[in-house]
């Protein structure tokens, strides 16, 4: 964990948005809205890139497949927090789940591109925390921190 | 290169971003998995692809692609088209077939975002 993520960070400002679930029309809404609030929190293009790639990937496993989900957004000064709430069939063996290449994405999903098994292992590599639950037929729920002041770069 | 010579290489139609094409450009990612896009593309590079869907649209914005180049001849439906146009993101299409596009690029300069996949190099 970064030294620079601390959770007892003053929180600037937060927003919460619902997801669809199944609705691939809508899909990826939610985070370009992310972005764009990013971008007038005054954030840098880093920090702003990862939230929303981390953001973009979770909202599209909402829409893949969950009934419907949340996610809040807060900005504290030292970092951005993304917290990803579903309520759907959750996840039986998340160790499996984060594996790359390991996906239960259908035939619908795949034509559009996605399913390849990155998704939860991109999140977690673009995350300089992360943490995630699961309950088996109620929801899944993830928790994501990008440092604001992080010396890993591009 | 400026994205001008990137259509004049591609012999490429200006779908979106006719006022962009003065923007410099240096790298690119070529592939039509976008959870591989998702995971290896970077900010600033030439995303190559045979996918037209809106949601390639909103990768590039995510990933601050510098412009689409939709190959093998495919054209965008038209709320791909508006999306974007509303975020900005040029779209150049070419007839050439993805292998050619890359390589027309390379022979003129424009390199690979990153030149292989190691274990955990997919982090940014």
């Amino acid at each position: 964990m970064n030294p620079a993520v601390n959770e007892s960070d003053s929180i600037l400002n937060q927003y919460s948005f619902e997801v669809e679930g199944g609705n691939f029309n809508a899909a990826g809404t939610v985070s370009t809205r992310i972005k764009s609030l990013l971008k007038q929190n005054g954030l840098s293009d880093d920090v702003v890139r990862k939230s929303a790639i981390v953001s973009y990937e979770a909202e599209i496993n909402i829409v893949s497949y969950a009934r419907k989900g949340t996610i809040n957004l807060i900005v504290t000064s030292h970092a951005v927090v993304i917290e990803v709430v579903d309520e759907g069939p959750g996840i039986p063996n998340i160790e499996l789940a984060m594996e790359q290449g390991y996906s239960t994405a259908n035939q619908q999903i795949r034509e559009m591109g996605f399913g390849a098994g990155m998704g939860l292992h991109n999140i977690k590599s673009y995350s300089d925390k992360f943490d995630i639950s699961s309950e088996v037929d109620k929801g899944t729920f993830l928790k994501m921190i990008i440092a604001r002041n992080n010396s890993k770069k591009d | 290169m400026k994205l001008r010579e990137v259509k004049e290489i591609l012999k490429a139609d200006v779908v979106v971003g006719e006022d962009k094409l003065d923007i410099d450009v240096e790298t690119a990612f070529g592939a039509d998995l976008m959870s591989d896009v998702l995971a290896f593309a970077k900010a600033g590079c030439l995303l190559l692809t045979g996918l037209t869907n809106t949601q390639v649209i909103r990768i590039a914005n995510v990933l601050d692609v510098a412009a689409i180049i939709l190959v093998r001849g495919k054209k965008p439906p038209a709320e791909a088209i508006s999306l974007a146009k509303d975020l900005q993101i040029p779209i150049l299409a070419t007839k050439y077939i993805l292998f050619e596009t890359a390589g027309r690029l390379y022979a003129k300069g424009i390199i690979g975002c990153m030149e292989k996949v190691e274990s955990g190099s997919e982090r940014i």
